[in-house]
């Protein structure tokens, strides 16, 4: 029996002293292998008698799974201990600075005028557009504004030459529009009532005032059927504002007002205070214009081949600048158009900030 | 439009105080701008009488002043040259604040003398810059009243703005007829009592025109007025006229001004003396010049209105009169002119001479043409009441224009369009207070005759327009606006969706939205394309904003060079936008543009940050395209780009004939001429040509085949000569067995010396998708061969071992 144990003492000797794993194969084939010492003895035992036999054969059995078990441990323990060695080679320093991702915006304009139309979408209201270059008829004419009106001087119109004649005779002259309205009346030329149409667009005026810009962008909206007044024009704006400002309260007061393309015409204002020389929108006895608004004058009706005998409704209009500078606080008109990146980065929105009824329309 | 309070209640009796006055003015359409209140921190200065001024002891420009306050007498060490016994001042006791000069005064002594209190000058009140003396009172002020009283400062001055539809109320008169309409008191007739004339005016009138310019002028009253006597106006006149920023010149110009502000009816007193013959009003002759009262000289054209006599003109009508027939103090004997001059002709004049007044200011917003003879009586009342002498018989000519006018009017509509049901009763009153007469009424139907003064109310909507406006919008429920069934369907058509859809995929991909100006310089537009005649600005702003723009890209371009000098030299933006290619409506298209410029990135240790290059541009332009349904196996890549690109490193995407968009470096040449230093790519999508957007019959997306067989790749370079495009080697190995290859992907390109001059290497990888069973190793060795053979056919090249 000593010598059992004594090739037990050896063998478990050798697996604590394998230095890697190699070492520790050698010692395993030594000990376990086809030739190896336990497997040896294993073969003697069929020499011996029975009851040594069986005693022995226990015995080595022990010494076998005993020094299977070093083995596996050590086995475990030098895999572990590699792999540490190895995680440690790999180390990264993470506090270096990732890629930046290039981050796009989207211009205040076309937020605004997202925002825009999800609340008069909600209402009903469909996208119509028309051209930049108008003729004189949809600008002014047609919008019962005549050609000696003192509301075209008002307009700071920009002209273009038109097309020459065949015979090089010149063309009528054509302006780039100076509102929206004009939509008003190619929408209406174009198919039969119900109408109710919104109307984001470019503008021109050539006004020199240096707080203004030549070019700005209008929503326009237009309301046409058998019975909608005053009233609802009223109700539309009122709920258009608060829903565009996120105030369930704000006050909107309705001004009588001038437009030769309305009548009744009106003026929106909405709450606000100016204490301490700060704008703020909401609740504080001051008031604002944002809107311009009326029922459509019979004689647009009229001009675009609508009987107003039948048919009556509303027309509004917003400058889009105007709403985006009194909602997110931006000084200057004219920075809008500069395409500054500082600015554009600091006022733009998020590709993600799609305004919405679910999600809100603010940001 | 500006008067004072008191102005106002002269013509409208009421007892509203100045914040209701103000309310109502805006809530009828008469928008208040601005409310002065000139008396304001002034309030407790008083009458002060200089009872006695002594020379200071110890000071030679100093004198000590006794002064009577209504309370006491007070004893003040006073500077101003003029403080003598006997003046009458502006006294501000200790306690008071001094406006102009924000000292709190309290008694002081000066050089010996103690100063209890101070008489002001018109600085220290911040009335103005006068500072050479004390204020002067008049004799007859009480001492001891509030000097604000005494100095017509107590009544404040209210601005409203005048929509062009509302001449009326450029009139003191008009506004009171609106406020007491909305039922805030009641107007004050008008005293048309006629003045006698006791002998034939020595200057006639006379129109003198043909048929067809008739209505420059048509109608024209005058009268001479003998023996008066000019000089400064009455200090109530005065007052007023100084509330609202005019300056009293004498009382018979004053007259004439004080009358176009209380009634809104401009007209001209002329010296007779200096008016030879009779006077006519007539078409001025070509070159025909005037000295006018402005000491500006100006040269008429025969499409302006000029009164005249028969030495010349002597005043362009209803805008300015003349020099050398204008009163002065010397003035005896006038000649007063009160016309109807045509608003057009007016305005167009006005216009050409550049001459803004506040006659032509009225008369071209129209005034009531049938007030002629009235205001002439008015205005001779107030001429010999201020000036003393005779009047004559009045002259006149013509009738005036045809303003008579009745209009239908259903009571029904005023509920039905203005959303808001008035009294019948209110309606009615809020009418016949604003001048209208009812001439008729059955069932609720009305004959409306309007009056000479609203030459505006055309139609029932105005008639409607006047009830809700006076019986108030703010008494008008709202009512929601809700979807309506009939009119179901996407706020945004197609072509709108993609828009909106392309804008926010490439704020996703890294670029800045901008929105540039749709105008240009034309030496930018000249570089992508120029423009026809049509589209240069008749007006431009600026010379640098002279045509319409023809591309995008070179407002873009002209921002990154703006962004480089403000220290972003790496710019990535984009606009969607029209371009413009004719001066027609409707020639223009919607395109997107974008650019890069300098580097993907900052600087960054991993070394992955580089120059931006043709690809970045070709990536963003392919995939708008196929985010909006044509994916980029689809489109067709042509190496011809507009000339505004590298020639050699610039592309369009076509299908079929129809170029989508284009896109590539942008040319060196003009990157030089725009001052942008860095490499810059670009790209233009033009919507207008992508195929129209397919309404979808459903919702569902297409049936998924999936196939159960895993897919079998395998790799292929093929040398090719240097100018064989990479595209034919994909097309070509695609073409090889249409069934069975999925995807052909391009991943390496190399060109060394190992293949020669002139040659390069394109290696694909080649997806096989098994259709129905898996492939054996001698069907895929099948279709390798094919896509060889197909490959080598095509190109010309060979398969590198």
């Amino acid at each position: 029996m000593e010598s059992i144990d004594q090739l037990r003492e050896e063998l478990l000797a050798a697996v604590e002293q394998a230095a890697d794993l190699a070492a520790l194969d050698e010692v395993r084939v030594k000990a376990l292998g086809k030739k190896g010492r336990i497997t040896a003895e294993m073969k003697g035992l069929g020499a011996l008698d029975p009851d040594q036999r069986k005693a022995t054969g226990q015995a080595l059995n022990l010494v076998k799974d005993a020094v299977a078990r070093a083995i596996e441990g050590r086995k475990s323990a030098m895999e572990a201990a590699q792999l540490d060695a190895q995680l440690a080679a790999e180390t990264l320093d993470v506090t270096l600075p990732v890629e930046s991702q290039p981050q796009g915006r989207i211009h205040p304009i076309s937020q605004v005028i997202d925002e825009i139309l999800v609340i008069l979408g909600d209402m009903g209201f469909r996208v119509a557009e028309g051209p930049d270059v108008e003729d004189d008829w949809h600008n002014f004419t047609a919008l019962n504004i005549p050609p000696d009106h003192p509301a075209r001087q008002e307009h700071d119109t920009f002209y273009l030459p038109g097309a020459a004649g065949a015979d090089g005779s010149p063309g009528e002259r054509r302006v780039l529009r100076t509102h929206t309205s004009p939509v008003q009346i190619r929408t209406m030329q174009a198919g039969g009532p119900p109408f109710r149409v919104i109307v984001p667009g470019r503008t021109y005026r050539s006004d020199p005032d240096a707080t203004h810009s030549p070019m700005f962008h209008q929503v326009e909206g237009l309301l046409v059927d058998e019975q909608t007044h005053m009233g609802h024009l009223k109700g539309c704006l009122e709920d258009f504002c608060r829903a565009f400002f996120g105030m369930d309260d704000l006050p909107v007061r309705f001004r009588p007002s001038y437009f030769p393309f309305t009548e009744p015409s009106a003026e929106v204002d909405i709450g606000c205070t100016r204490e301490g020389g700060q704008l703020r929108i909401g609740h504080g006895g001051d008031w604002l214009e944002v809107l311009g608004a009326g029922m459509v004058n019979p004689n647009v009706l009229k001009n675009c081949g609508v009987d107003p005998e039948n048919y009556q409704g509303f027309a509004f209009g917003m400058g889009v600048e105007r709403m985006a500078m009194l909602k997110y606080g931006v000084p200057d008109l004219r920075t809008f158009f500069e395409s500054d990146l500082r600015w554009l980065r600091h006022y733009g929105f998020a590709s993600l900030d799609m305004p919405s009824l679910t999600g809100g329309l603010n940001r | 439009m500006k008067f004072t309070l008191g102005w106002l209640k002269h013509h409208l009796e009421t007892e509203a105080a100045l914040d209701e006055v103000l309310d109502r003015l805006t809530m009828v359409g008469l928008e208040v701008e601005q409310v002065t209140d000139r008396a304001a921190g002034l309030e407790t200065f008083v009458v002060g009488e200089v009872l006695d001024a002594k020379q200071h002891p110890n000071a030679d420009r100093l004198r000590v002043c006794q002064v009577a306050t209504g309370t006491e007498t007070v004893e003040l060490v006073c500077g101003a040259p003029n403080a003598r016994t006997g003046l009458k001042g502006v006294f501000a006791p200790s306690g008071a604040q001094i406006p102009g000069t924000g000292i709190t005064l309290k008694p002081t002594e000066i050089r010996g003398v103690t100063s209890n209190g101070m008489l002001l000058s018109e600085r220290e009140m911040g009335l103005s810059d006068e500072h050479d003396g004390i204020v002067e009172l008049p004799e007859d002020a009480q001492v001891g009243d509030r000097a604000v009283d005494v100095m017509g400062l107590a009544d404040p001055v209210i601005e409203i703005a005048i929509t062009p539809n509302r001449g009326d109320c450029l009139g003191v008169h008009g506004i009171a007829r609106d406020l007491a309409a909305s039922g805030l008191g009641s107007l004050q007739p008008l005293d048309i009592s006629a003045v006698a004339g006791s002998f034939d005016s020595p200057i006639k009138v006379a129109l003198d025109f043909t048929p067809e310019t008739a209505s420059a002028c048509s109608k024209f009253v005058g009268r001479t007025i003998r023996g008066v006597k000019n000089g400064p106006s009455p200090k109530w006149l005065q007052d007023r006229l100084i509330a609202i920023g005019l300056r009293p010149i004498s009382a018979l110009v004053d007259v004439t001004n004080y009358i176009a502000y209380e009634y809104d009816r401009p007209l001209h007193v002329f010296d007779a003396a200096k008016i030879t013959g009779d006077i006519h009003a007539r078409l001025a002759r070509p070159g025909e010049k005037l000295l006018a009262l402005n000491e500006t000289e100006y040269t008429l054209d025969p499409e302006m209105t000029v009164i005249a006599d028969t030495a010349g003109v002597e005043a362009v009508a209803g805008v300015v009169g003349g020099m050398a027939s204008g009163c002065t103090d010397a003035t005896t004997d006038v000649f007063l002119e009160v016309a109807y001059f045509d608003p057009v002709r007016t305005a167009m004049t006005g216009r050409k001479l550049n001459l803004q007044t506040d006659a032509r200011y009225r008369f071209e917003r129209g005034v009531d043409p049938d007030f002629l003879d009235d205001a002439c009586e008015i205005a001779t009342r107030l001429i010999i009441e201020l000036c003393g002498g005779k009047a004559s018989h009045v002259v006149s000519a013509g009738a005036g224009p045809e303003w008579r006018r009745t209009l239908d009017f259903r009571l029904s509509k005023v509920a039905g369009l203005g959303g808001t049901e008035v009294p019948d009763t209110e309606a009615k009153r809020i009418l016949e207070v604003l001048g209208f007469g009812i001439e008729a009424e059955t069932d609720r139907r009305l004959t409306v005759a309007v009056p000479s003064w609203r030459g505006d109310v055309v139609s029932e909507s105005c008639l409607v327009e006047e009830i809700i406006r006076l019986y108030g919008y703010d008494r008008i429920p709202a009512r929601s606006v809700v979807r309506d069934e009939a009119l179901m369907g996407d706020v945004l058509n197609a072509d709108q969706k993609r828009r909106a859809r392309t804008r926010r995929l490439l704020a996703e991909r890294g670029l800045v939205e901008a929105v540039t100006y749709s105008f240009l310089p034309a030496a930018d537009a000249a570089r992508f394309g120029g423009v026809a005649d049509g589209l240069k600005l008749l007006n431009p702003i600026s010379a640098d904003l002279d045509v319409m723009r023809p591309s995008i890209l070179p407002n873009l371009l002209a921002a990154a060079a703006r962004n480089a000098a403000r220290g972003t030299s790496d710019v990535a933006l984009f606009e969607i936008g029209p371009q413009f290619y004719g001066g027609e409506p409707g020639d223009q298209e919607v395109v997107a543009a974008g650019l890069r410029v300098g580097r993907t990135g900052p600087r960054h240790w991993s070394g992955r940050d580089r120059a931006v290059d043709v690809f970045d541009a070709k990536a963003d332009a392919q995939a708008v395209l196929a985010d909006l349904g044509l994916p980029a196996d689809r489109g067709q890549i042509i190496p011809e780009a507009p000339a505004w690109y590298h020639p050699g490193r610039s592309g369009v995407i076509r299908l079929g004939p129809m170029v989508l968009a284009a896109f590539g470096e942008i040319h060196p040449a003009i990157l030089k001429a725009v001052d942008v230093a860095s490499c810059a790519v670009g790209f233009e999508i033009f919507f207008d040509k992508l195929p129209a957007a397919k309404p979808k019959k459903s919702a569902a997306k297409p049936h998924l085949e999936l196939s159960p067989l895993q897919p079998v790749a395998r790799d292929f370079a093929f040398v090719v000569d240097q100018d064989v495009p990479a595209a034919k080697i994909v097309g070509a190995a695609f073409a090889a067995d249409k069934a069975m290859i999925s995807d052909v992907r391009l991943f390496d390109l190399y060109e060394g010396d190992r293949l020669g001059v002139g040659k390069k290497s394109l290696a694909v990888n080649v997806i096989l998708q098994p259709v129905d069973k898996t492939l054996t190793d001698a069907e895929i060795d099948a279709v390798a061969e094919k896509v060889v053979a197909k490959v080598v056919k095509a190109t010309g090249g060979e398969l590198r071992s």
